[in-house]
């Protein structure tokens, strides 16, 4: 106990906590800090392919008519099964439609949804974390044991289990991989939190007397927030594999929607006449994934580097 | 000192066990949706039931109880082994999935056996070869490998080996070769995540002083590598493998559906469909099942590779006390 005081004493005299502002510019020359920045890039071009993919793959998102202007829900019978060409890029389906377009109006589908899981379990999970960590004791043991249990379980049976319950569709296949995901966040959000807690700065600011939620908002979340987003960064490849995954089973949405594992599930049928259809659409799965995990370790490493 | 790691062990399997139950109640009967009204129904799309018959469900299934009566009524018939009966068969839970576990074990089995012998394969290639540019090819597969969806590359296998090349069948359950195609798939991401902690282990591992002092005493490289670095650089490869069987054990159940097999995965499949709610918990409980018993066998195995495990935990806690 005297040892915490002495060290809360201390504290006090020291300005210990991390200024966010210093850090984000530390050089007082702007050329100098551009030119490190392009320097980074160059030095990793698949950094930089990374970036531009996920960009790509927003933007289809959100705006889909920027890629394809064909309608992905329509399709002209007579050009059915037709191999990539200029004209279709991706080729086309059974019924005559563009698979590039599908995909590309896909990506809105599959990517909501997915932002929707990594959100739920990324509040959910970090705010359990946050009160385990913070609070500490009984509470902790509660969350922490609950934790370790949803571990245990194969997360692809958690979303079952949600789906069986709730039923199909986007948003509810969305739910079922973000409550699989919980448990993850709140592991790592725990883990930041216990670390920030016996920080100096903390102990700083409880010593002048800050109210317990001035220290949690302003020293302790700003302080362990960053793990958990790179977590998120990284789960966001795992879940849109998990999204896929459901949806190639059948638990997405009706058929007309072109969801990307849904799109494979269909060209499975004409697996043997028309390999475009699986062949591609899983392309741009297995892109998008590599391109956010990409990005997740280039942030992993710069946060470790703190 | 070892017996009471392995009852500690076994205890905290127990209480896996019963929290996975519990939450998979949880989920499945406390959440929006209503159980009954879809078990009558025997699917999503169906016309509206008769209310007679759903109150005599409710009453059958003790679905007009309260929550936590119901949910004691069902522990204490799990207890003795008994899951309940399949909504949509009336047959028992615990006989439909002990049916079905064998093929889909087998195929985890296999598929975990690829996986060491590839993934291990790799990291020791890629951190045995001096040269700069093998050694960044061979990590780079890795992270390629846990990017791509699993059943997709099931697809692309079956297109190459079953339909343009007629080597391995494209479905169903026939013997070694029919097992081939689906193993093979789902080693992939396993193997991979495999790959990736044996070869960052093993190149810590291969910067230790003790490394160095075995070279220096003129053991050559193969040796070094294989007896000195190898079984250390191991363990952290031998506990992923754990904590990676019950992602095995799921992903196996979407590729029994790719390649049409029996098992599991039908049985899972048909279950979610009908929202066959003991069957969906039954499926959920045995995976949890699966997988604690592959991982207390980690935990036992371990200090017969590790003799500090046993010794460790209980010391730190004395201290701090």
């Amino acid at each position: 106990m005297s040892g915490q005081l002495l060290e809360t004493g201390t504290a006090l005299g020291l300005p210990t906590t991390p200024d966010p502002a210093q850090s984000g510019s530390r050089g007082p020359d702007p050329a100098r800090a551009t030119r490190r920045t392009l320097a980074f890039f160059a030095r990793r071009p698949g950094l930089v392919l990374s970036i531009l993919i996920v960009l790509v793959v927003v933007v289809a998102a959100f705006a889909p008519g920027v890629f394809s202007s064909a309608d992905p829900t329509r399709g002209v019978p007579e050009e059915n099964f037709q191999a990539p060409s200029t004209a279709h890029w991706f080729g086309t389906d059974s019924l005559g439609r563009d698979l590039f377009a599908r995909v590309v109006h896909g990506a809105q589908l599959s990517l909501r949804a997915t932002l929707l899981a990594v959100s739920f379990a990324f509040v959910i999970g970090g705010i359990l974390g946050l009160v385990a960590g913070f609070v500490g004791r009984w509470v902790d043991d509660v969350i922490m044991r609950f934790v370790d249990v949803v571990l245990s379980i194969p997360t692809l049976f958690l979303s079952l289990a949600v789906v069986t319950a709730l039923g199909y569709g986007t948003t509810k296949v969305a739910i079922a991989v973000g409550v699989a995901n919980i448990a993850g966040f709140a592991r790592v959000m725990r883990a930041e939190v216990l670390r920030v807690r016996t920080a100096l700065y903390v102990e700083a600011a409880r010593g002048v007397g800050a109210r317990w939620y001035t220290v949690l908002g302003r020293h302790v979340l700003p302080n362990s927030i960053s793990p958990v987003l790179v977590l998120a960064t990284l789960e966001f490849g795992t879940s849109i594999l998990a999204v896929s995954s459901l949806s190639f089973l059948g638990y997405g949405a009706p058929p007309p929607a072109p969801e990307w594992g849904t799109l494979i599930s269909d060209g499975r049928n004409y697996l043997a006449n028309a390999w475009w259809l699986t062949a591609l659409p899983g392309l741009a799965i297995a892109a998008t994934v590599l391109a956010t995990n990409r990005i997740a370790r280039a942030l992993e490493s710069e946060v470790r580097q703190w | 000192m070892m017996r009471r790691y392995i009852a500690k062990r076994i205890a905290q399997a127990v209480g896996v066990l019963w929290a996975a139950y519990t939450l998979s109640f949880f989920i499945l009967v406390l959440l929006p949706g209503d159980p009954v009204t879809a078990m009558a129904g025997q699917g999503m799309d169906s016309a509206p039931v008769d209310p007679a018959r759903l109150e005599a469900l409710r009453a059958e299934y003790g679905f007009d109880q309260p929550a936590p009566l119901q949910y004691l009524e069902y522990l204490g018939r799990a207890l003795t082994g008994d899951l309940g009966d399949s909504v949509a068969t009336g047959r028992p839970v615990t006989q439909l999935i002990t049916e079905a576990l064998p093929q889909t074990l087998l195929l985890t089995a296999s598929a975990l056996t690829l996986a060491l012998l590839f993934g291990g394969a790799l990291a020791m290639a890629a951190t045995y070869s001096e040269r700069r540019w093998v050694r960044q090819f061979l990590l780079s597969l890795p992270p390629l490998g846990v990017s791509v969806p699993t059943f997709w590359i099931g697809l692309m296998l079956v297109q190459f080996f079953s339909f343009r090349n007629a080597w391995f069948p494209a479905f169903g359950n026939d013997g070694v070769k029919g097992l081939v195609l689906p193993a093979v798939t789902l080693a992939v991401p396993t193997g991979a995540q495999i790959a990736l902690v044996l070869a960052k282990s093993l190149s810590t591992t291969l910067d230790e002083p003790y490394i160095a002092t075995a070279k220096a005493k003129g053991a050559g490289r193969v040796h070094v590598h294989l007896r000195h670095a190898l079984r250390n650089a191991a363990l952290p490869a031998l506990t992923v493998a754990g904590l990676l069987v019950g992602a095995l054990m799921a992903n196996a159940v979407v590729i029994e559906t790719v390649f049409s097999r029996n098992g599991l995965g039908r049985v899972t499949q048909a279950a979610v469909a009908a929202q066959d709610i003991p069957v969906v918990q039954g499926v959920v409980v045995y995976g949890a099942l699966v997988f604690v018993v592959v991982n207390l066998l980690v935990d036992l195995v371990y200090p017969l590779l590790d003799p500090r495990i046993v010794l460790a935990p209980t010391r730190p806690q004395a201290v701090a006390a």
